[in-house]
């Protein structure tokens, strides 16, 4: 992919900081669940206060393990594309919409049980915030500046005939 | 080539670190988590191994092979169609109904939990209901050409019929002991629903029946003995993780009309479906009314309110994990205060049992770890959950289908472990749950109450399991291979006199005296116990 860089170094900087700090945290929520073989998403899912039955759904016997697996391997992706800095936009969009997942099944809406949290939510609450800033990863893509994409990006420019 | 040199020509060492700078963040993170997973984990497996305790089931009842045993069923009210699904037998209503629901509720597993039972290997082939729609009920389900079923008028021409090897009592309580007697005393074995008896007089009457008739088994409806939690937390007791146990708290609390024993009055009950003089028996004779019919639960003549009705579920939980038998003393105080009805049995009830003797074991100099009271408080008023307790002087441990354990601040087994924070008396130091892999569909209040104790289903292999249906096998088992149930005459004699204590205390309102040696509770000159006990009147 190639960008025709309009930021200055410190807006690539921070843009470059925002990606390693979400992918750090994507992976390391991945890693946790993959080494914790008892782990299952299936309390979290079954106490949805929103679209109950969907995810009671993905609750059900035959679809948890699918489930959890899908879960764990799609952390885990996001987490690694977006601190190597490779694939950042499709694991932006995969992130994306995990986190909404998260904050369908338990939204902060007015009226709705907040259930246990660490702070005050009114609509917004921090899955909400982490998917905007993935929104903005995936509009202003930096691996080419920092991440594995570099190396292919100049691949392509050194191989392009003048 | 030109252009690959040129590539590389390129490539500074400066971008050379920009395209990899990611790769030590990736390992750091991920080394990280995969030590944090790994602390945890040997923190976990370090309590386990220090704990020791075995969640292990018991060994399954022996096989169901041979003849089919012919059981006959006394009682088809609420309990008696659930014991029939126990045993294989469900009406066409129940099956239909159970269909509906679980259409609207995929996660409503009932009816095909049901379908999915073990087969018993017996017939039903006799019925006894003295109202005429229950009776007709069963037969109209049960009366097949694969399964004969009769009915009879009256319970003796059922036990005599030479058709039954076994039966289910699922009656009111004043005519458990009666029937069960006849039934040991004619050879034919007995499951009876708690509790065991209605009177103290029954107890030994009953006792000595069997003790005679050692070729007849006898059975009590205690089905939370098939437990797996309570079966571990006996393992945790034997391991002594909770040190001396000075406490130990339990409750009852509901708060719905079918928790105060407000049961459905039959519209088509009358003196003309309903033979009142066998509903009556050795109770008092009233004209006929329904709602003594249906809602016996509330009058001491049939019943025995919240001490024979759930504090023996209660107490026999605790004797089932402590093995602590009858208390030395207890007392017993209440009242009717939420269901002014009419009724002569207190809806709320507090009793303390107290064995000063009773020791489960000590960590600390000796001379500090003998007695225990055990403190049943009830009522029908409210539907708070307080949970069990059994407090040790090093742990508390809560007791449901899930099991928790807590080590105490001050504990003296723990206090090296606490110092060094490697205990946080906040967080349990152990915790069995059996359910942690499955889902459980509560449908009512009551049911939520029940299950929460252990009473409705337990785990098998990670499997739901109704616990009736295990009790009942391990009955029939015992009947077909050997062995003794795991509540049999002893222990539901302990929980039959404990009841009565309790049910004297409250309505003399004096601390009632067990003398063990004797094996007798303790009467003032003159005073009959019976007739105290069945007193009629409101207190």
């Amino acid at each position: 992919m190639t960008q025709t860089s309009p930021l200055t170094t410190a807006q690539t900087g921070v843009l470059v900081l925002l990606r390693l700090l979400i992918g750090w945290h994507f992976l390391y929520e991945g890693v946790i669940k993959l080494y914790s073989p008892g782990w299952t998403a299936k309390g979290y899912l079954l106490s949805a206060t929103y679209m109950e039955s969907f995810f009671h759904s993905l609750a059900s016997e035959s679809m948890i393990s699918t489930i959890d697996t899908l879960n764990i391997a799609a952390l885990l992706i996001v987490g690694v594309a977006l601190i190597l800095g490779f694939k950042t936009q499709a694991a932006s969009l995969i992130g994306v919409g995990l986190l909404l997942m998260y904050y369908l099944a338990h939204p902060p809406f007015p009226g709705y049980p907040l259930g246990p949290a660490e702070g005050s939510y009114w609509i917004v609450k921090k899955n909400l915030i982490e998917a905007a800033a993935l929104l903005v990863i995936f509009l202003f893509p930096t691996s080419v500046s920092f991440g594995l994409e570099r190396f292919f990006a100049k691949k392509e420019i050194q191989t392009q005939p003048n | 080539m030109a252009t690959d040199k040129k590539l590389f020509a390129a490539f500074s060492r400066r971008d050379l670190l920009k395209s990899l700078a990611g790769v030590p963040i990736l390992g750091a993170v991920w080394a990280a988590g995969i030590d944090t997973t790994k602390k945890s984990k040997l923190e976990k497996d370090f309590w386990l191994e220090k704990l020791n305790i075995k969640a292990s089931a018991p060994p399954a009842s022996g096989p169901m092979s041979g003849a089919p045993l012919r059981i006959g069923l006394i009682g088809f009210g609420i309990r008696g169609e659930q014991l029939m699904r126990a045993l294989g037998f469900a009406t066409q209503e129940w099956m239909e109904s159970m269909a509906k629901s679980a259409q609207e509720d995929p996660n409503d597993k009932r009816l095909e939990d049901f379908l999915a039972q073990e087969n018993l290997n017996v017939k039903l082939t006799a019925i006894c209901d003295i109202f005429d729609v229950r009776a007709e009920k069963a037969l109209q389900s049960f009366n097949t050409e694969a399964n004969p079923c009769k009915r009879y008028e009256n319970y003796m021409d059922l036990i005599t019929s030479g058709e039954v090897d076994a039966i289910i009592i699922a009656t009111p309580d004043h005519w458990h002991a009666p029937m069960a007697q006849a039934a040991i005393e004619a050879g034919v074995h007995a499951y009876v629903e708690k509790p065991m008896t209605h009177t103290v007089s029954e107890t030994y009457l009953l006792r000595e029946a069997v003790r005679k008739n050692p070729g007849a088994i006898l059975a009590v409806g205690h089905q939370h003995r098939q437990t797996l939690s309570f079966l571990t937390a006996q393992d945790a007791i034997a391991k002594n993780t909770l040190g001396h146990i000075s406490l130990v708290v339990t409750n009852t609390n509901r708060n719905d009309d079918n928790g105060a024993w407000q049961y459905e009055i039959h519209p088509e009950a009358s003196p003309e479906t309903i033979d009142w003089n066998a509903f009556l028996g050795n109770a008092p004779e009233v004209p006929f009314n329904t709602e003594h019919f249906f809602r016996w639960r509330k009058w001491w003549a049939y019943g025995s309110g919240l001490s024979g009705d759930l504090l023996t579920h209660d107490y026999d939980r605790i004797n089932c994990v402590l093995k602590m038998g009858i208390p030395k003393y207890v007392t017993a105080s209440g009242g009717i205060y939420t269901h002014r009805d009419g009724r002569n049995v207190p809806d709320v009830m507090q009793v303390t049992m107290d064995f000063p003797d009773f020791s489960t074991g000590s960590s600390q100099e000796e001379g500090k770890e003998k007695g225990m009271s055990l403190v049943y408080s009830a009522t029908l008023g409210n539907q708070f959950d307080r949970g069990t307790v059994l407090m040790g002087h090093d742990a508390s441990m809560e007791l449901g289908n899930i099991l928790t354990i807590y080590a105490d601040p001050r504990s003296t087994k723990y206090q090296d472990l606490i110092k060094e924070g490697r205990i946080d008396p906040q967080v349990p130091i152990y915790q069995y749950d059996p359910t942690a892999e499955g889902v459980d569909a509560v449908t009512s209040a009551t049911a939520k109450y029940f299950a929460n104790k252990g009473l409705l289903w337990t785990y098998r292999d990670g499997k739901r399991v109704d616990s009736t249906f295990l009790h009942i096998r391990e009955w029939l088992s015992c009947i077909r291979n050997g062995g003794n149930p795991s509540c049999g005459i002893n222990e539901g004699f302990d929980e039959a006199i404990t009841a009565h204590m309790a049910g004297l205390s409250y309505k003399t309102g004096r601390k009632i005296e067990w003398d063990p040696v004797s094996e007798r509770i303790i009467s003032l000159p003159g005073e009959d116990l019976d007739a105290i006990l069945l007193d009629n009147s409101v207190a």
